[in-house]
């Protein structure tokens, strides 16, 4: 076990966790694999949602795999780099449409 | 920019360096002949010989990062005499290989460039040119593009991404910028607007330690984005993984990425890359003469098989046919992913 959290080994053996549930993880695994492949959607696309979704979800792994993965797919870091500011906009944007609760309930309670 | 290898006297200049680093960072882990067979090959066998891929020298006006061939402006000390390119010749008029693919460095740099692309085009073969754009525009190259077109030759132009940042960062600062004033050039002359006389193939490697993008998937984003961002077309993209070995090894091992490139690359193993691989259907010729069964093999020093007492003056087609292909760790460049050769993807 390793002494602290984030090991980089993790992703590598990240299929070992079907050890625990072996239906679920292969369903969970093909389930993977099918979103991901070109559909409606072109792959390079869909890692590039990814890659923004794993700046959301703030998970090192995911951001490791999909940077790889983008690059691999054709696209450059300044496209990579506007998909995390895409993120970051809803991210921030969410936090600040809230304000608008925050303005009405502080209209109701103030004179 | 960097400097070659072989100027800064760099212990990775000797072949031998190379291949002892690959095969330290193989340890543990399956070698290349082992997967062959663990897919069902014996050996690499030769199948039709269909290209003669003729290596000029290493004299080049750029010195890219990820450059295989330890290219640049110093290595003239690499130059293919006519003498040779005669004997290139007649060993061709054996053989009905059908593609000869001119190679460098930059090639249209040789003083024989424009004799031997004649003397192959009399024989009625495509003319391939493996161009890095940025020589296009030289003083001593200009109406090289129309000269070329005229000859039926097709251009196959080196281009990392379609947007500077990957370009520059791996060709040099102002790369990206030469090589669209050269595909406009090339456009003016005719070329990438679909005449099959004036073929336009771009080639594109990864700017870093990962696999090429898949050539089909990418080629119509590329399309639309070299059009609307610069009037530029072309007829195909060809999609290349790079080679661990020279100048990228070199990269690799200092970027501290050259083990897991080796992991990405034997974990990428597709054995339905194998079939297509260039060096079962060429012949690669250096500039003293030596013959490889691949352009990278031959930056390796890894004679072909039967080659110990053939060179291209000696050529023998019937012994070149039947020999088995000399492969190494660098091997597995080819057949990772989506495959990769010189005509691009191979599965």
């Amino acid at each position: 076990m390793s002494d602290h959290y984030y090991a980089p080994d993790h992703l590598k053996a990240f299929g070992t966790i079907s050890e625990g549930a072996p239906e679920l993880g292969k369903k969970f695994f093909e389930y993977y694999s099918a979103v991901f492949a070109a559909g409606a959607l072109t792959e390079r696309e869909k890692a590039l949602i990814a890659l923004a979704v794993a700046h959301t979800v703030q998970c090192p792994y995911c951001i490791d795999a999909y940077t790889t993965e983008c690059l691999q797919k054709g696209s450059d870091v300044e496209q990579m780099t506007e998909a995390v500011h895409v993120a970051c906009a809803i991210r921030g944007g969410a936090s600040l449409v809230h304000g608008m609760q925050m303005k009405e309930h502080a209209a109701k309670v103030g004179m | 920019m960097t400097s070659s290898l072989s100027s800064r006297r760099a212990p990775l200049a000797n072949p031998v360096e190379q291949l002892a680093t690959l095969d330290a960072s193989m340890t543990g882990r399956a070698s290349f002949d082992e997967t062959l067979r663990g897919a069902g090959w014996n050996a690499l066998t030769p199948a039709t010989l269909e290209i003669f891929q003729i290596n000029l020298g290493k004299l080049c006006n750029m010195t890219c990062r990820h450059c295989h061939v330890d290219a640049g402006p110093d290595r003239s000390d690499a130059m293919m005499t006519r003498e040779t390119v005669d004997a290139c010749l007649r060993a061709l008029d054996q053989t009905s290989a059908h593609t000869v693919d001119i190679t460098g460095g930059a090639p249209e740099l040789h003083p024989e460039f424009r004799y031997l692309v004649d003397e192959a085009h009399k024989r009625g073969k495509h003319v391939i040119d493996r161009c890095n754009l940025s020589v296009l525009l030289l003083p001593r190259n200009a109406g090289l593009a129309e000269w070329l077109g005229d000859r039926g030759v097709e251009i196959v132009a080196s281009l990392p991404h379609y947007r500077q940042r990957n370009t520059d960062a791996q060709r040099g600062d102002g790369a990206f910028e030469k090589s669209i004033a050269a595909l406009r050039l090339l456009n003016a002359a005719g070329y990438g607007q679909g005449d099959p006389r004036r073929m336009l193939s771009l080639m594109t490697n990864p700017a870093g330690a990962f696999l090429a993008a898949p050539q089909s998937s990418i080629e119509k984003e590329w399309r639309t984005a070299l059009k609307r961002d610069f009037g530029i077309t072309f007829d195909r993209l060809l999609a290349l993984n790079n080679m661990p070995i020279s100048r990228f090894l070199e990269w690799l091992i200092e970027s501290n990425n050259l083990d897991s490139y080796m992991s990405r690359l034997v974990d990428s193993f597709n054995p339905a890359a194998i079939t297509g691989v260039m060096c079962r259907n060429t012949i690669s010729i250096s500039w003293d003469g030596r013959l490889f069964d691949c352009d990278f093999n031959q930056m390796l020093d890894l004679d072909a098989a039967p080659a110990s007492a053939m060179t291209i003056e000696t050529f023998d087609f019937s012994a070149w046919q039947d020999r088995n292909v000399v492969t190494r760790a660098h091997c597995f460049g080819c057949t990772a992913g989506a495959g990769s050769s010189c005509g691009g993807a191979t599965a």
